[in-house]
């Protein structure tokens, strides 16, 4: 056994060569944390996770018509509100029985109670879950900032179609009813675009 | 190896050469505060450890008192001691605040602290035959972080945090609780608190993971190392891998909550669950990191009091190695509640249920290295038959929890809060506590006194287990987590709990006891005070050891080989 200096400038290259290369893991596990935020957006919207709906072209559309058995389903309308967002939102009816396949329209009604201009956003999603991958929208109110004046009321429309594929699906079984649910939160909006009123 | 003229000494910056006087230490500050030495910060993390758990023990003294009786009693006193208002709502914030506290302070205060920081900094190089750690000014950094980081959090007690002064979410700061629910600074200051200790343990996890690999004494190979190293390089791994995620969400939070970001924010885009995710994504990891080490030492142990190696010494390494790797992956099941559909969380349930296969190996290899051995139930060995023991209780319940069905009914309720303290305040404090025995004589030259040892045992063992063994009745019964009142229906068990924990506190009193007898008048330890089956190379120094060891670096042969798995001597 030879005496030795504790650390040569071998080892402390070496050491410094590990070192870095576990806190480049670190690194990357920072960044992999940072990117959870649009791949978990991404996930949701590509599988349906979370009841997450799915936007449907006009093609797509088509073909879901064409592949409709003439089987229904009942689908239940929910609207609400966040907390301090001064608006009245409700679903024109409860409940609507579709033809699965084709496409229907629904429509909510939202009313500013407030003396102000005010901006919303409506997020949405749909239970059962399962159910979310089949539920498509081709054109929804929710897909843009809506701004309404002081004491307006307006009807907005969502068109959307349930996709015949989930009834081949043996986790949509016994799936009788879906329910479609909004919430409207306030968007700070820029004054110019909220004076104009745009809906 | 490199020739003399090449070497430079890393201990001494200013070119001194210490290794012609093993024992030349520097003066009290230079010492202390800007210590380099592994054994002194080890050292410096074992005392911050024991200061943090007195913290976070006497916060959870305050929640036992008040949960003796139903009602609120003494809330509203704390919360004017506090230097918030007198009505019920800052009583109530004052409650969420003595749960994070007591949470976050006994999580990175207390355990990792003494684990990795205390334990790992002490025997990690004496175990391989290093000089010291890899980067010994890193080293002192990450302690100097942690203690920032401690009064961080401290300091969040009296800014205000919404209701009340303090931070009040929880120790998982879960949004929207953390970010619209806490206006004030409180929980900034919190999460600023774990991106100090974070990234305090980034870095010691990095010195480690370098230490080991480097800087083994010449034939030690990595099949050659004790069980604890091996704990705290799996561990390191954990940190490294885990911390950062954790790191990531809070500084979403962060920005969510004073940059106008939506991370977490429906009303931008973002969703709340995804924080949950991330939290668990290293949260679960973090759950092993605060036993890992734990499983390591009691591996030392009970081999060293059966005197025979470690039974399945491969098995035991490559089972945490497992344990890691699957804890990264079944971070969900601490969220069946927040609408998974079936499938995930069969996944969740099934991937949950595979760790305690790896788990099992390790209960039954310890209970096999004892059997037909030659056990001496000295105080160390009976700690760790009381890990070894309670440790596989919380094992049960947690089977039990990570049933996705089961839990549906179970979550947030006692029954979570009896089987996470099963797993921690008895599995990991056990542990340290077997550590804590174990090692003394060598870290501080004195041996402790078997008989307050074994009373601080028994003591303890009856207090932990009064305290938490009828909470799994109350979380059975409905009592939810996080309540500082409770229908009367609750009383009795509560009550009962209260004095388990009059019973834990007063057994702690033997413990403070016996570390002022040994280190004033204790006798002086050998070397090796536990005899033949101490075999790893701390043994081989003396007690405690000099100030720089290994500056000739021992040669681990097969006739000489200082870890726990060598051939059983006749």
């Amino acid at each position: 056994m030879a005496t030795m200096p504790p650390v040569t400038r071998d080892d402390a290259r070496r050491n410094l060569r590990v070192g870095l290369m576990a806190l480049a893991g670190a690194a990357a596990m920072l960044g992999l944390g940072y990117a959870s935020v649009p791949l978990y957006r991404l996930f949701c919207q590509v599988t349906g996770f979370g009841g997450t709906t799915m936007i449907a072209s006009e093609s797509k559309a088509a073909e879901a018509a064409a592949a409709a058995t003439g089987q229904t389903i009942s689908i239940r309308f929910d609207a609400s509100t966040e907390a301090g967002m001064p608006w009245s939102f409700r679903p024109s009816q409860a409940t609507d029985t579709v033809t699965i396949g084709e496409r229907d329209i629904a429509t909510f009604v939202a009313r500013n109670d407030s003396d102000r201009p005010i901006a919303g956003t409506a997020t949405f999603n749909v239970v059962p879950e399962q159910a979310g991958k089949y539920f498509n929208k081709i054109q929804c109110f929710c897909f843009t900032e809506q701004t309404l004046a002081p004491g307006q009321e307006v009807t907005m429309p969502v068109l959307y179609f349930v996709d015949p594929a989930m009834l081949r699906d043996p986790n949509m079984k016994g799936v009788e009813q879906i329910t479609l649910s909004y919430t409207f939160h306030r968007t700070e909006a820029p004054l110019a675009a909220a004076a104009t009123g745009t809906n | 190896m490199a020739t003399t003229a090449e070497g430079f000494d890393i201990h001494h910056g200013d070119g001194h050469h210490a290794h012609d006087h093993a024992d030349h230490k520097p003066g009290f500050f230079a010492r202390w505060f800007m210590s380099t030495n592994h054994k002194d910060i080890g050292t410096m993390y074992l005392i911050f450890a024991i200061i943090a758990g007195i913290v976070g023990g006497a916060i959870s003294g305050i929640m036992r008192v008040e949960l003796a009786e139903p009602g609120i009693q003494y809330l509203q006193w704390w919360a004017q001691f506090m230097g918030g208002g007198n009505d019920l709502n800052t009583a109530l914030h004052m409650w969420n605040v003595f749960i994070t506290a007591h949470g976050l302070i006994m999580v990175f205060f207390m355990v990792m602290p003494a684990m990795i920081g205390g334990f790992g900094n002490w025997f990690v190089p004496l175990m391989i035959g290093a000089p010291d750690m890899a980067f010994p000014r890193m080293n002192n950094v990450s302690f100097w972080l942690t203690v920032a980081g401690f009064f961080s959090l401290l300091f969040s007690l009296f800014v205000p945090g919404g209701t009340g002064p303090g931070a009040g979410t929880g120790w998982t700061v879960y949004a929207p609780l953390s970010t619209k629910g806490s206006v004030g600074p409180a929980v900034d200051f919190a999460i600023f608190s774990l991106h100090l200790a974070g990234a305090g343990s980034i870095l010691g996890a990095t010195n480690f993971i370098t230490t080991i690999f480097n800087m083994r004494a010449p034939g030690m190979t990595l099949h050659k190392m004790p069980l604890f190293v091996w704990s705290v390089l799996v561990t390191a791994f954990l940190l490294l891998l885990a911390l950062p995620v954790l790191a990531a969400a809070i500084t979403m939070l962060l920005t969510d909550r004073n940059f106008g970001t939506t991370f977490f924010d429906p009303a931008g885009g973002g969703d709340p669950v995804l924080y949950q995710h991330l939290f668990w994504f290293f949260g679960h990891p973090e759950v092993y990191i605060m036993i890992l080490p734990g499983f390591g030492m009691i591996s030392q142990i009970v081999a060293t009091f059966s005197r025979k190696p470690v039974f399945g010494y491969l098995g035991m390494a490559y089972a945490m190695v497992l344990i890691g790797v699957v804890g990264f992956i079944v971070w969900a099941h601490h969220m069946y509640t927040v609408g998974l559909d079936v499938n995930t969380k069969m996944y969740f349930t099934a991937a949950t249920m595979v760790i305690a296969v790896p788990t099992g190996v390790k209960i039954f290899s310890w209970i096999a290295t004892m059997w037909g051995g030659s056990l001496s139930f000295k105080s160390p060995m009976v700690w760790s038959l009381g890990f070894i023991f309670l440790f596989t209780v919380g094992g049960v319940t947690g089977v039990v929890l990570a049933n996705g069905g089961i839990d549906d009914n179970l979550h947030d309720t006692y029954y979570v809060v009896a089987h996470f303290h099963y797993v921690l305040s008895m599995g990991a404090v056990f542990s340290m506590f077997a550590g804590f025995y174990y090692w003394f004589p060598k870290m501080s030259g004195r041996m402790h006194s078997e008989l307050l040892s074994h009373i601080h045992f028994w003591t303890f063992f009856v207090g932990v287990n009064v305290i938490f063994f009828p909470q799994h009745f109350l979380g059975m019964q409905g009592m939810p987590r996080r309540y500082p009142d409770y229908a009367e229906a609750y009383h009795f068990w509560h009550q009962i709990s209260t004095y388990g924990y009059y019973i834990m506190a007063g057994s702690m009193i033997f413990f403070f006891v016996n570390i002022l007898y040994s280190l004033l008048a204790g006798k002086k330890a050998e070397a090796n005070p536990w005899g033949e089956g101490a075999t790893t190379l701390e043994w081989t120094l003396p007690s405690p050891p000099p100030y720089h060891q290994f500056e000739t670096l021992p040669v681990i042969t097969d006739a000489n080989d200082y870890h726990d798995h060598r051939p059983a001597t006749a």
